[in-house]
């Protein structure tokens, strides 16, 4: 209804010449990938490659310094609405449609990338085997050149994310956190492991259950049992990184030490992401959506792996220490336990949400009891336990996480998966809501009602409508990114740890006036 | 009972909000502006593109229906208590039985020559910011810009005009920015930032006259140095005055603004004003009578709603706070800190900066007892619920200084000048005694 004046408006869109130069060198190196991808065999292409691997983080670099030098450090959101590549104009669209090509064809036609089965490869794949040899000793596979240039990605907006906000501490140690994870933990540690045991299933350590839904299948359990003490020692990690490690960081810091300090997805989103984060959807439709979507995908989650490891346990204890029957009990007191604990001493914080609580917790049960009644060795309840991988690994795992999540950046924005999608997500965010001395202080009376908060909050909380009542910021979905914070231009947010008393003040009353007028302002309608 | 509201600003929104919490009355709101309420403190973040206009509404357009708020866009050209309406420019009379003013402020105008040329303006209203869109949309169309007047609307609009490289003079008529609020020190330091930032400060500079080209658009300013610079758009931000003009000849008493008691009631019963529109009769502390700033705008607004829902309420602020961004520069103010030419005798400085950041802290404390009358920062963010508490509980300088920790609002990994301040502090008061 009312149209955005800037739109009609004429702002500067010149690029300055480091950033043209900057441009060109980027493009160049993508057009040597896109080259290879075509088939054009490169002489040495290990040399290729490096080429164009550095041509793109100079690139990117470049452009950095381009944009960003010569002005005093500071928030700089400037044209970001005006611009085609950040406000769904034509760039934004194109560029959404390509990443999404690649994502279909990554996931469903890597032959097209120049996978060969029973040979060599071909193509842009075989511009990184070089690479790949000189780190694990094998020939690269798609998902290795997948991993590389979103390492490169990582790396290389991660460095201009620094320079952007340089001004600011937390999202510098933020940023340099996440580039270390994903450079070490999902790239060059599995690869040299890979290199030093070539029998350990590639295991990136920070990928935790449910994010890593295939971490319980039995070819890696297999494995990983295989291989000794070692092998046993990540079996145990991975159990524990969801039981233990996990609610413990959480209870102390919330959910962002790994959505915005760890995870991979989340470092994509925090760094090649941050110039779509103004794109979420703040709708309280849209946070409708969220919540029935994220908690079904968790629900399916834990059906689908308890179904999966079911479907290859004994009966008895012959095959593995723990038995079928084990199994299900064990899930099912865990769920009771926790369900039982959020009805007995968090009642209040649910409030309405209580009721998909006990639903979501009823159907795991009811689902428990029917495998029980109702599998085989092949089949799980009614379905095969291999369908049901399947089926969670092609819609959620491939177009969820990928070709939407990602691919679509520019036109949802950078945390579509983490927002509606993400398993992991949920179950942080369940516990960040209802245990966990993470919030984020309103400061007082000091909110001017400007909405940056809101418009960059990647994952679409209205931050302003608690911070314009003074109420602290105690929400499910928070990464903890602190960008709001660091947007506001008046100082009213602040991303701490605390006591869990008064994490969520519900005093509607704004500081600066009399104390009197406290009790005659009640709950927001 | 049908209360109406004339302005959808944020003192007659908030007080909108809160009658409708505690009472089922028609309410009514008037706006001249826009339909939806917006954040005038956000109309920069518009023209720089961080945020859509969609985006500085505070309340999505369903807020107005759930809530049963009606509202009427129009311009009140007059009110008449006798017969409780008021009167449309496009002729209707709407009626009332209680009527609050929420009419805000206009940008003040000097009677300077050429103030109304084409390419002149203020920066206040949704409107204003369609004009600058017209005239100065990019430094091709807008060659250069003159910013009259250095207060917290001007800086604003120099840092606007540059996010689009168009080059910025701002004649400031003080000898250093703002320094009629800041003390010495901090004034300072803007002065520096704002020329980091390429605008062309010119202090001690008052405007003479503005000329006009053939069409009738601003062609130059002349200062009353007598040099001429030309320019094709004006920015005249030299202070705003409440917004009343029409009130006149209805029998409310007027001052500077709607002379209001401290029940925020004016001369004629079921009247009241709030907001940057109402003038205080009696002094309250050492507060203006006239604030236009947004937070006594809402303050205004949820005292008075208690009082048209029968429960008659006076506007007792707390300690003054207040905020703002210099480009870069974070400014954060609770309670009271004057500069040298206001300051009465009994209040001491401290003053500390950073050696080359642009961070720095001032404590006012009282000369005698030491006891904590106000604090400035830049750059550093302050916890307003504990300073409130110490002004409240009268604590010394030297106890908040040693508290500061508690105090400290900045992100989690920042630098943390504690300790320098702190040993700043014991230097001065050692060399003090
Ligand atoms: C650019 C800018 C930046 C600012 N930044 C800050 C800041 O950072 N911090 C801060 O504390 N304050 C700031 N202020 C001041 C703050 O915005 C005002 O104090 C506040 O908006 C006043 O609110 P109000 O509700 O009293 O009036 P307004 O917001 O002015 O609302 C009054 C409304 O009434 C309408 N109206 C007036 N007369 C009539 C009539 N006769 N008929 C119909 N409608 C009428 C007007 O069109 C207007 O829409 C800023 C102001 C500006 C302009
Ligand atoms: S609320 Fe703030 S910290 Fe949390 S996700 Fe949104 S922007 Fe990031
Ligand atoms: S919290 Fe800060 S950014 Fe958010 S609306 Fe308030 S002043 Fe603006």
């Amino acid at each position: 209804m009312n149209p955005s004046l800037s739109l009609a408006g004429g702002p500067p869109s010149a690029l300055n010449r480091i950033q043209r130069l900057s441009l060109f060198l980027g493009f160049a190196g993508l057009f040597i990938l896109l080259l290879a991808t075509f088939g054009i065999g490169f002489p040495k292409p290990g040399l290729w490659l490096a080429l164009a691997l550095f041509l793109i983080l100079g690139g990117v670099l470049g452009y950095s310094l381009g944009a960003y030098s010569g002005h005093p450090a500071g928030i700089r959101n400037n044209g970001v609405w005006f611009k085609s590549l950040s406000a769904r104009g034509i760039w934004a669209w194109g560029l959404g449609i390509l990443l999404t090509g690649f994502y279909v064809v990554l996931y469903f036609y890597p032959q097209y990338l120049g996978l060969v089965q029973d040979g060599p490869n071909r193509g842009l794949i075989a511009l990184f085997d070089p690479l790949s040899r000189a780190l694990s000793g094998n020939p690269a596979s798609q998902w290795f050149v997948y991993g590389a240039l979103y390492t490169l990605a990582i790396l290389a907006f991660g460095a201009k994310f620094i320079w952007k906000y340089r001004h600011n501490r937390y999202q510098l140690l933020r940023t340099l956190s996440v580039m270390f994870f994903q450079l070490a933990f999902a790239f060059l540690i599995p690869e040299i492991m890979a290199r030093l045991n070539g029998d350990l299933p590639y295991y990136d350590l920070k990928n935790i259950w449910p994010l890593n839904y295939y971490n319980f299948e039995r070819y890696r359990v297999n494995a990983f049992i295989g291989e000794g003490n070692l092998g046993l020692a990540m079996l145990l990690f991975g159990v524990a990184s969801t039981l233990v490690i996990t609610p413990v960081l959480t209870y102390f810091y919330g959910k962002r030490w790994y959505c915005s300090w760890v995870c991979g997805c989340g470092g994509l989103a925090e760094t090649a992401g941050d110039p779509f984060r103004h794109l979420s959807d703040k709708s309280t439709f849209a946070w409708r959506v969220e919540r029935w979507v994220i908690y079904s995908v968790l629900v399916f989650v834990v059906l689908m792996t308890t179904a999966v490891v079911y479907s290859y346990l004994g009966p008895d204890h012959s095959r593995y220490w723990l038995s079928r029957g084990e199994l299900l009990v064990g899930v099912g007191v865990l769920l009771t336990l926790v369900f039982a604990w959020v009805m007995l001493f968090r009642r209040k914080e649910l409030q309405k949400d209580a009721r998909y609580g006990a639903i979501a917790y009823f159907t795991i049960i009811l689902a428990l009891i029917g495998f029980h009644y109702l599998s085989d060795t092949q089949h799980v309840f009614l379905f095969r336990s291999e369908t049901l991988r399947k089926t969670y690994s092609l819609l959620i795992g491939s177009i969820f996480s990928g070709v939407i999540g990602t691919g679509f950046y520019p036109i949802f924005g950078s945390r579509v998966w983490c927002r509606f999608g993400c398993p992991m997500a949920a179950i942080l965010g369940l516990q960040q809501r209802l245990l966990s001395r993470f919030r984020i202080t309103t400061n007082g009376g000091q909110c001017i009602s400007c909405g940056n908060c809101s418009a960059y909050c990647e994952m679409g909380i209205d931050v302003r409508a608690y911070a314009q009542k003074g109420r602290n910021i105690v929400r499910a979905s928070c990464v903890g990114c602190g960008i709001c914070s660091a947007v506001c231009p008046r100082g009213v947010l602040r991303l701490e740890n605390g006591p869990l008393q008064n994490r969520i003040n519900h005093r509607d009353m704004l500081l600066g006036a009399e104390v009197d007028l406290m009790d005659f302002v009640g709950e927001e309608k | 009972m049908h209360v109406l509201i004339i302005g959808n600003g944020i003192s007659g929104v908030t007080a909108a909000r809160h009658i409708r919490k505690n009472s089922d009355c028609r309410i009514t709101l008037i706006s001249a502006e826009t339909d939806a309420f917006f954040s005038r403190t956000a109309l920069m973040y518009i023209y720089m593109g961080h945020l859509t206009f969609q985006q500085t509404q505070p309340y999505p357009e369903s807020f107005w229906s759930r809530n049963r708020m009606d509202r009427i866009r129009g311009y009140v050209t007059a009110i008449h208590p006798e017969t409780r309406s008021v009167a449309l420019a496009d002729g209707r009379e709407i009626g009332y039985d209680k009527l609050i003013l929420a009419t805000g402020s206009k940008p003040n105008k000097f009677g300077w020559p050429g103030q109304d040329l084409d390419g002149v303006q203020g920066l206040y209203s949704y409107q204003d910011l369609e004009r600058l869109e017209a005239f100065a949309p990019n430094a091709t169309a807008c060659r250069r810009a003159v910013v009259v007047g250095g207060g917290l609307i001007g800086i604003e609009l120099a840092e606007m005009l540059r996010s689009r490289d168009i080059p910025v003079t701002f004649l400031v008529r003080e000898s250093s920015f703002w320094n009629g609020v800041l003390p010495a020190g901090e004034s300072e330091m803007i002065n520096t930032h704002i020329r980091e930032h390429h605008i062309d400060l010119r202090l001690g500079t008052n405007l003479k006259e503005i000329l006009p080209d053939a069409n009738g658009r601003v062609r130059a300013v002349v200062t009353e140095q007598g040099e001429t610079i030309p320019c094709n758009l004006v920015g005249l931000t030299a202070g705003v005055s409440p917004n009343i003009d029409f009130l006149r000849g209805s029998g409310i008493n007027l001052g500077k603004g709607v002379l209001v008691n401290r029940y925020l009631e004016t001369n004629l019963p079921d009247i009241y004003a709030v907001g940057d529109c109402a003038q205080q009769r009696e002094p309250i502390g050492r507060r203006r009578p006239v604030e236009a700033v947004w937070y006594t705008g809402r303050m205004m607004g949820e005292t008075v709603a208690r009082t048209v829902c029968g429960q008659r309420t006076a506007y007792t602020p707390g300690h003054w706070f207040n905020s703002a961004k210099f480009l870069d520069i974070e400014y954060q103010t609770y309670g009271w800190v004057f500069p040298e030419h206001t300051r009465e005798a009994h209040e001491a400085h401290f003053h500390w900066r950073h050696p080359k950041k642009h961070i720095c802290l001032t404590l006012a404390y009282d000369r005698g007892s030491g006891t904590l009358l106000g604090v400035n920062t830049f750059g550093m963010r302050m916890r307003h619920a504990v300073l409130d508490q110490w002004l409240t509980e009268q604590r010394t300088a030297e106890y908040a200084l040693t508290h500061l920790r508690e105090a400290l609002f900045d992100p989690e990994g920042y630098s943390d000048y504690r300790k320098h301040i702190q040993t700043a502090f014991r230097q001065q008061t050692l060399t003090a005694s």
